[in-house]
């Protein structure tokens, strides 16, 4: 049964996009006061494992509340580990708080295309990410970090409102004491003890240490986040076919039927969420588009 | 060329009985209401003899005619899409179990249409249906199982309405592949009859069963000239070239803004569409919080919530909301779906509270364009 899913997204057989499977929750992490972790694994033998690339989502279902698109933030090299983080805003994430260890929620995935490692070889690479948009990209920065020898420098910008909503501080911490990686955090507004960057994260993308020439940017976060990260890579002289960026809209089926997410001529959920920046340029600066 | 045979009223019916004993449901264009809508039929005499309609924008009107003809009137207010992707379909049925839930995966035992006097304009409209639930990465259940056991008889067209621009769209007014069987209707020195275009095998097993009798060249030269005539007489017409790039650069014109400022978003013109196909998804859940369905229905790019993701709506106002429908129906539906989004029915401009016209803001894109 395993791989069953991506198997038949491949054939069109008899995998039916649209039907929700229940899994099991294995471990919540309350990461902030509103983002939390969840850790996800079959139930009693009745659905699969299933492969993922970095950058693709699934939708998440809470029985009788709804579903929602949400990145998963795991290691692509570890699918058992079903991992998605999330903020808790709405409807759905906020009923998913109350989630414990041993619950039921709802999987059916993955969806998009994820984000092109597989191409970067030999390039720095740039995370930009901006408050929750950390948790797609930390699917990226695991795989680039199993095999970090392949790239050049790889450099994670990260920027949040204040000191208390840094996503996965552990982690980020451990990250920033390698040598052979360049963490940078900045907050919108700083609190109590803050000694670190304070600003927005575009301050960073002029400062950090790459080389523009031989640049490759994965950027995730706010819209607005990503217009003005992007500027500042493009006078830094970062190419537009070197920048990629996650976008969100809303989304009911994922498989592109149901035309909630267009984004001009593409669909986020099946053309996207990642996008070469000069794929979707003239959309950016448009607005309501 | 394709066979093709000459059937009476009589045979007409004789067909429908036909299809009957084969436990199809017969679907053809009926009055209800003071207006022609797509719908189940009995028998010949269901369908809307002697009357034709009336289009304009915001204007829609019967009349009688006093000829026997049954298709004066030209298409119906609601196309087909009603059978073959239900504007309502529960996809999934879950329930409480332990600390859990179950999910019962819903297969419905998909009913036998017979899609009688289906417009040209709607069977280009269920190409490109076809090519988005079908032939995709993954394909919808529902449509595809409904879909195969379709069969189809296309009514030709030999009289446009005031808001019909087909010809502009190369997806009328003659069907040209796609049907069963293609009928064009006669009234000619004191006869009425149809000359059919044979289009599929079951379709010639079919005629075989009823009494036929081979088209002349003559019957089936006069009734192409019927249809070209018909082709002349458009009530509107749309210019297509270099249109998609057009509009594309034409995100920022200013006339989005006066055409917003007469849209009232109330979505008719999706509701009426052909080629428009979104739904929404969403949970009902009994009181007691044991069962929920899950049912997709039809949804609509004018709605607010449409385009909501946190924090407000990515569209909130009219003119963005027409200018995103009308960009895909014009632009990127092409890119994507290698087809235009629009079939020419003239539909929206009919049923448009505000008599806004596809065309006239289209060429006025198109007059007022910037550019780059």
């Amino acid at each position: 049964m395993e791989k069953t899913i991506e198997t038949n997204r491949k054939t069109n057989g008899q995998y039916d996009p649209l039907i929700t499977h229940p899994y099991t929750v294995k471990r919540v992490i309350n990461e902030t006061h509103d983002t939390f972790t969840l850790h996800l694994g079959p139930t009693n033998g009745r659905n699969t494992i299933f492969p993922f690339t970095a950058g693709q989502f699934n939708m998440l279902y809470m029985y009788g509340i709804g579903e929602i698109p949400i990145s998963i933030s795991g290691d692509p090299s570890k699918p058992e580990q079903l991992v998605h983080t999330t903020r808790a805003v709405g409807t759905v994430t906020k009923a998913m708080r109350g989630l414990k260890k041993g619950h039921s929620i709802g999987v059916r995935g993955p969806y998009g295309n994820g984000w092109p490692l597989d191409n970067l070889e030999g390039k720095d690479v740039v995370f930009i990410a901006g408050g929750i948009g950390l948790a797609p990209l930390r699917s990226a920065m695991y795989q680039v970090l199993a095999n970090r020898d392949s790239y050049g420098k790889v450099v994670l910008l990260y920027g949040t409102r204040t000191p208390i909503d840094i996503l996965f501080r552990k982690e980020l911490e451990r990250w920033k004491s390698r040598f052979d990686l360049d963490v940078y955090v900045t907050v919108d507004r700083a609190i109590g003890t803050w000694r670190g960057y304070v600003g927005v994260v575009t301050i960073l993308v002029s400062r950090a240490p790459y080389d523009p020439r031989n640049t490759v940017a994965l950027v995730c976060g706010p819209e607005v986040m990503m217009r003005f990260s992007i500027m500042e890579l493009k006078k830094r002289g970062v190419k537009s076919e070197h920048i990629y960026l996650s976008m969100e809209r809303n989304m009911k089926c994922g498989v592109g039927h149901c035309g909630h997410c267009q984004l001009g001529p593409t669909f986020v959920c099946k053309d996207g969420p990642v996008y070469r920046y000069d794929e979707i340029d003239y959309l950016l600066d448009i607005r309501e588009v | 060329m394709a066979h093709q045979v000459r059937l009476t009223l009589d045979a007409l019916q004789s067909l429908i009985d036909e299809l009957q004993s084969r436990e199809y449901i017969v679907i053809g264009p009926k009055i209800e209401n003071r207006k022609v809508v797509y719908d189940e039929i009995a028998k010949i005499d269901d369908l809307p003899a002697g009357w034709s309609d009336e289009q304009e924008a915001a204007t829609y009107r019967l009349h009688k005619t006093g000829s026997p003809a049954l298709f004066d009137i030209t298409h119906s207010m609601n196309a087909w899409i009603h059978h073959l992707y239900p504007s309502k379909a529960t996809l999934l049925k879950a329930s409480r179990e332990n600390s859990g839930f179950t999910v019962e995966r819903m297969k419905e035992a998909p009913p036998k249409y017979a899609l009688f006097g289906i417009r040209p304009c709607d069977l280009e409209a269920m190409k490109k249906y076809d090519r988005i639930l079908l032939k995709d990465t993954f394909h919808d259940e529902i449509y595809k199982n409904r879909r195969e056991k379709t069969f189809i008889i296309s009514a030709n067209c030999t009289r446009p309405s005031g808001t019909c621009f087909c010809a502009s769209m190369d997806s009328g007014p003659k069907a040209t592949s796609g049907y069963d069987l293609a009928l064009t209707e006669i009234i000619r020195d004191g006869d009425h009859y149809f000359i059919a275009d044979i289009g599929s095998e079951s379709a010639q097993e079919l005629i075989n069963k009823i009494p036929q009798a081979e088209a002349s060249a003559d019957d089936i030269a006069y009734a192409n000239s019927l249809i070209e005539k018909a082709r002349e007489q458009m009530g509107r017409t749309l210019n297509t070239g270099n249109l998609k790039e057009i509009l594309y650069k034409n995100y920022e014109n200013t006339h989005w803004d006066t055409v917003g400022d007469r849209c009232l978003t109330c979505g008719n013109c999706t509701l009426v569409c052909p080629t428009c196909f979104c739904t929404t998804i969403q949970d009902y859940t009994d009181l007691t919080g044991s069962n929920v369905e899950r049912i997709r229905q039809w949804d609509s790019c004018y709605n607010n919530e449409f385009s909501y993701i946190h924090g407000g709506s990515v569209r909130t106002s009219s003119y963005a909301r027409y200018r995103h429908w009308l960009m895909h129906k014009l632009a990127t539906y092409h890119d994507q779906f290698d087809t235009s989004g629009c079939v020419g029915c003239g539909r929206c401009i009919t049923w448009c509270p505000a008599a806004i016209d596809i065309t006239e803001e289209a060429s006025a894109i198109r007059q007022h364009s910037i550019t780059v």
